[in-house]
């Protein structure tokens, strides 16, 4: 009889070993589905596209974007997009890459924002914009998210940002954060980051713009926005527009220090 | 046009590593569009890669192949410095070659 119990004694101590030996998590074969991924990465060519955009001549106005200024003064792209959205004088709004990018389009090239913004992703001037925030993005990879919230405009968007996030609408009564708000949450198989605080290197803001596999096309922080509102059952939200960008500073604050990897890769 | 490809061409030792990745729709002709017609099969058929202008690889591609491709293969017996072209002729007979330096 003893050694019948300490028969099974051996086997109860053996299983939990076994068991992670066995199976490999869905977020293990996820992350190795990246990383074969990532040596290919497609967000390559829009980066090619987008540089090319940038020192083309286009527009009424026939100009470049080469004079545009990110923040970082005219024309500098590389460490603007980890200060991104901030606070412009010019304009006097906080924006973020995308609106930034309408401005300078309009301004120094003539293209009207406003149709821009009307146009649906992936279409006629969209398209451009999905390489021009590949290219922009592109030149800081690699360094770490440090967004100023030095002037009223910019703490104030981060808390309207607070607030958007954390406000419950729609027919399914949710909020940004019902899925972002604590660890472990999941959308079927992909894993989501918690968004009220540092989720880490290459992880949530620090990972977009991103190519996504599944439609073959590059997706902006705009657009990542855009497809979460619709999740929500939530109104679209205007490409753009001041709620997108507020929820922006507030994930972006919050990713102080972060790496960033974009433009990365996703499923 | 369609865009530019962008290629990798690593030695290491006697082999050389080549990454291509090519802009492509790659559209299988089974897809219907918003009012329910056909989106055309438009898809690269045949992709040759050449080292120094000697063909060292040919391949024949069909719909089932992703869009914006990325296409890995190593040659033996490149050196650095030497030139690698990548072409691709699609269904449409539209064609694009791309060259690069092995480094």
């Amino acid at each position: 009889m003893r050694r019948i119990a300490a028969v099974a004694a051996a086997f109860l101590l053996a299983a939990p070993g076994l068991a992670p030996a066995q199976g490999k998590s869905a977020a293990d074969g996820i992350a190795e589905y990246r990383k074969m991924l990532e040596d290919g990465n497609p967000a390559d060519l829009f980066e090619a596209r987008g540089e090319a955009l940038w020192t083309q001549k286009r527009g009424p106005k026939n100009a470049s974007l080469e004079r545009c200024d990110l923040g970082r003064g005219p024309g500098v792209v590389k460490g603007a997009f980890v200060t991104l959205p901030r606070w412009f004088a010019d304009t006097g709004r906080v924006q973020d890459l995308e609106s930034r990018l309408l401005t300078c389009i309009e301004t120094l090239q003539g293209i009207p924002a406003d149709t821009i913004a009307k146009t649906g992703f992936g279409r006629d001037e969209q398209r451009n914009m999905e390489g021009l925030v590949a290219y922009v993005a592109a030149a800081s990879r690699g360094l770490r998210f440090e967004l100023p919230q030095a002037h009223a405009e910019e703490r104030a968007m981060y808390e309207l940002g607070k607030r958007a996030f954390f406000y419950r609408g729609g027919s399914h009564d949710f909020s940004c954060a019902s899925c972002h708000g604590e660890e472990g949450k999941r959308i079927r198989l992909q894993d989501l980051p918690d968004l009220t605080k540092n989720p880490g290197d290459g992880i949530g803001f620090a990972a977009w713009p991103a190519y996504r596999v599944s439609s073959g096309e590059l997706w902006g922080m705009q657009r990542r926005l855009n497809d979460c509102f619709r999740q929500q059952r939530f109104p679209f939200p205007g490409y753009a527009s001041d709620v997108t960008i507020a929820l922006a500073v507030y994930m972006g604050v919050n990713a102080k220090g972060a790496e960033s990897i974009a433009p990365s890769i996703k499923r | 046009m369609a865009d530019p490809m962008r290629i990798r061409a690593q030695a290491a030792g006697d082999k050389t590593t080549v990454r291509v990745l090519m802009s492509h729709e790659m559209e299988t002709g089974q897809r219907k569009d918003a009012s329910g017609k056909l989106v055309p099969a438009w898809f690269i058929q045949e992709v040759t890669a050449q080292l120094n202008g000697k063909t060292v690889m040919t391949a024949q591609w069909g719909p089932a192949v992703s869009k914006n491709p990325f296409l890995q293969f190593v040659v033996k017996g490149a050196k650095a410095g030497d030139k690698i072209a990548v072409t691709w002729v699609d269904n449409k007979g539209d064609k694009r070659t791309d060259e690069a330096t092995v480094s």
